[in-house]
């Protein structure tokens, strides 16, 4: 069943996106602001994170009291999150909510006040997450993985910041990035749930409609990721930890890369298929080395990395390497087979129906598809674009994107040798 | 819905939503780790994970793509109660979803090599779950609050038993749970009921009935004092934990203290499979006010889970960073010891109540997640459980709060949990 979305840009450039799904009375909703960690001030790290976290602690006319206990009473669920470069807001409620916890939203997105005691408060909460990650042998690993990747470029940059960037932060940080971030040109709401979508439409643009547009902000134009010229390896002792956390990664690719596709069916077919594709054949099933071995691919804005990871007795830290650096070298040498290409294409196409069957699913791939221009009918589109990657597409993917002499691993965990405790 | 039952025992269920084309089915089996004896924790899960290692018809290497190729996902999980194997996937897979279903009932393998291999599988989940200290914080505050139920040692089992456990110990837990009679076959989706009930014939009616062994029952005896551990390690960060034992699922006072977690920590709802998806409404919450809006924890949470036999409602703290473990510790049970004594508000109970009317739809998200319901309710007590929630969250009354509070919220009822981070000296 196609989707059948309604979009709108308002006049103020709001895009509104809305799609009836009637499986259950309730609705989701995402708006995106097109701004995030990348804009953060430089030693200013995390100011976005910050700023997500307070956005909905109170606004001009409602206390965070207040905002609590309306959305609570209504069992209503609001999440505001930063990411790279954006900052979402994810809504899930009832039908018969829908019309105030929309007014809560956008009161929220337009008039936030920042309140002193919730910037500390929730200051003190990420300072305890950085602190919560740096006990954590994966977030060692992957945190570790950016800076050595992206060494100058501002994908080295945690969007959470570090400890001393956000013990810097103050209400005016936030209160500043709000003035000049958040604007209705390149705003997106997606609404996806149980009523008519033209009440959806109308909600929205009642709620958003007279934010006044102010300047558009230029286009962003993240710049290029130098890839590694040689390979390394650093080693990151944990001691008290029982296992270690591997992660192999390369510079990766923009989602608008005409390779895009190719990668994605040649990341499936390297280490997503059923339990962690070759990857999961050789370290998992084969060697019994690993609960999870797996790889992704994070194409956005700019070049995200290409990433393997796999959770070791320290014990196997060496062979684990040794086995990725195998199936990649055999990859580049032989490339995958006519059947793995043809699982991997079956099994992402095939998928769709799955990912859109919830209210969720579908506003996540709605927003997808518009902040990428991808189209209103990219559900329709995508098996298609999904099945034309050939077999070679797939394997120059590899080559292009995967290079033993050149990848940067990072091992979080206690020292080998040790069985830990 | 419908129900039937096979000759040999199988209890079937099938549910019709036609929005759209896709299948959940989900096979379930009335075991756990509450089944596992002396040696033998963990014995329930491994055998889940040698469950998808090939099967009479379905050799080792062909186990893989047999869902991929119809787009669909795979999974399964054993907790103290159920084990459970699920495929969602478009309707075609229907076919193939039963037919490895009723393979896994009755033809699993279990090679030698293949055992071998999956132990240090096992271990290293085990091993990562440890790298987090809330878990192991959990593992022994569970350990210490039931000194007879099996419910007290993980699902994952303690490592010195997955070291020693045989093949022969994996297979002879299959032997024993895994018929026709101990289990339950859930469809659900753009289905047509008869279809579905004679295709579950084909596939499962061949398959030996016979009785299931009893499953041994163990009765905790009341605690009579507080129980107190402090775990020690290397760490950044210290967590508070404290668990009391609580109320099954169908007695009734489940409801009552479902109701005094909403008010205490906001509505988590009562699917364990789609649990944190959408996340709980907590920001009024009396924990969330006492604990994070002070700034003495960064985040603090509820947790009453459906089970067959009593066990534990839990709080557990992150503490934030430069407060203490005892400043959080005085603040949860200040503020249980004040619902203890005084109740909840007529305001609070209508609060409650539409927060966890609103979960309760929530949870049934999509095929995959009634599917889940209906089968976990039914493996835990009757799939009419999973339709009736609201009705028993009507029937509460402030009065059924304050009581279940009373008697939950007391010293003696409580074994409490401190991580204690430790400075590295390496770092």
């Amino acid at each position: 069943m196609p989707l059948t979305p309604l979009r709108q840009v308002l006049a103020n450039g709001v895009t509104v996106v809305v799609q009836e799904n009637h499986t259950t009375p309730a609705v989701s909703l995402l708006a995106a602001q097109r701004a995030g960690g990348y804009d953060d001030p430089d030693g200013r790290e995390g100011t976005a994170a910050l700023l997500a976290r307070v956005l909905d602690r109170g606004t001009a006319t409602r206390t965070a009291d207040q905002i609590a206990d309306d959305l609570d009473g209504r069992g209503a669920s609001l999440t505001v999150s930063a990411g790279r470069h954006q900052v979402g807001v994810s809504a899930t409620c009832l039908v018969d909510d829908f019309v105030p916890v929309l007014a809560i939203v956008a009161d929220a997105l337009r008039n936030p006040v920042f309140p002193g005691h919730d910037v500390a408060t929730r200051r003190g909460e990420i300072l305890t997450t950085i602190r919560q990650e740096e006990d954590d042998p994966a977030s060692v690993a992957v945190n570790r993985m950016f800076r050595e990747l992206y060494g100058s470029h501002p994908y080295a940059r945690r969007v959470r910041g570090t400890v001393d960037s956000v013990e810097r932060l103050m209400r005016d940080d936030l209160v500043r990035f709000h003035q000049r971030q958040f604007v209705p040109s390149g705003h997106v709401v997606v609404v996806v749930g149980g009523l008519d979508a033209s009440l959806m439409l109308s909600a929205v643009s009642d709620a958003l409609g007279d934010w006044p547009a102010g300047s558009g902000r230029p286009p962003l134009d993240v710049p290029e990721a130098p890839a590694a010229a040689a390979r390394c390896q650093v080693d990151i002792a944990m001691p008290d930890k029982s296992q270690s956390d591997v992660a192999y990664g390369f510079v990766g690719i923009r989602r608008a890369d005409a390779g895009f596709m190719a990668a994605s069916v040649m990341n499936n077919a390297l280490g997503q298929y059923a339990l962690g594709g070759r990857l999961g054949d050789s370290i998992r099933e084969r060697q019994g080395m690993a609960y999870y071995v797996f790889s992704s691919l994070d194409a956005g804005l700019g070049p995200g990395p290409v990433m393997i990871r796999a959770g070791v007795a320290a014990g196997n830290v060496a062979r684990t390497i040794a086995s990725i650096d195998a199936e990649v070298e055999a990859i580049r040498a032989e490339g995958f087979t006519e059947k793995e290409i043809a699982e991997s294409k079956q099994y992402l196409a095939g998928s769709l129906p799955r990912q859109l069957e919830t209210n969720a699913g579908i506003a996540a791939f709605l927003l997808n598809a518009e902040l990428f221009g991808l189209g209103a009918d990219y559900d329709q589109r995508l098996p298609g674009l999904i099945r034309a990657v050939t077999r070679d597409a797939a394997i120059d993917a590899a080559r292009r994107l995967l290079d033993p002499s050149r990848a940067t691993v990072v091992v979080a965990g206690p020292p080998a040798g040790e069985p830990g405790p | 819905m419908r129900e039937a039952t096979l000759d040999n025992g199988l209890k079937v269920l099938v549910q019709e939503i036609h929005t759209a084309p896709l299948a959940s089915v989900w096979c379930w089996y009335r075991v756990g780790s509450r089944d596992e004896g002396t040696g033998l924790t963990g014995v329930s899960h491994w055998v889940e994970h040698m469950n998808f290692k090939g099967t009479a018809n379905i050799p080792r290497d062909q186990v893989k793509g047999i869902i991929e190729q119809f787009g669909g996902s795979w999974n399964g999980y054993t907790w103290i109660d159920q084990t459970t194997y699920l495929e969602t996937a478009s309707i075609e897979a229907l076919d193939r979803m039963l037919f490895i279903e009723a393979e896994r009932m009755d033809r699993c393998l279990y090679e030698p090599t293949e055992c071998e291999s999956e132990r240090t599988v096992i271990i290293s989940e085990l091993q990562g779950g440890e790298n987090d200290p809330e878990q192991l914080l959990d593992m022994e505050v569970t350990a210490t609050a039931f000194k007879v139920h099996p419910y007290r040692h993980p699902t994952i089992g303690w490592q010195s038993d997955l070291e020693a456990m045989t093949r022969e110990d994996l297979y002879g837990h299959y032997r024993r749970f895994y018929r026709p009679s101990n289990a339950t076959i859930v469809v659900v989706g753009d289905v047509d009921s008869d279809d579905v009930l004679r295709r579950v014939e084909r596939e499962f009616g061949g398959i030996p009935g016979g009785p299931v062994a009893e499953r041994r029952r163990f009765v905790e005896p009341p605690q009579q004092a507080e129980r107190r551990v402090t775990l020690r390690k290397e760490g950044t960060t210290a967590y508070w934990k404290a668990a009391f034992h609580a109320p099954a699922f169908g007695d009734r006072a489940f409801f009552p203290l479902l109701v005094a977690d909403a008010v205490l920590s906001g509505a988590a709802g009562l699917n364990i499979w789609s649990a944190g998806r959408v996340p709980r409404p907590q920001r009024s919450a009396r924990l969330y006010r006492a604990l994070v809006d002070t700034g003495l924890a960064s985040s603090v949470g509820g947790s009453l889970m459906p089970t067959a036999q009593p066990f534990l409602y839990a709080v557990s703290a992150t503490v934030a960073e430069g407060q203490s473990l005892a400043a959080v510790e005085d603040g949860v049970l200040a503020t249980l010891e004040r619902m203890s004594r005084e109740g909840i508000t007529p305001p609070e109970l209508d609060k409650a109540r539409a927060q966890l009317r609103a979960r309760f739809v929530f949870d049934m998200d999509g095929v995959t997640d009634i599917a889940h319901q209906l089968g976990y309710f039914e493996t835990i007590g009757s799939w009419r459980d999973a339709l009736d929630l609201e009705g028993r969250l009507a029937a509460v009354s402030v009065e059924d709060v304050h009581e279940a509070a009373r008697r939950t919220f007391t010293s003696s009822n409580r074994t409490v949990g401190w991580f204690e981070p430790q400075a590295d000296a390496c770092r």
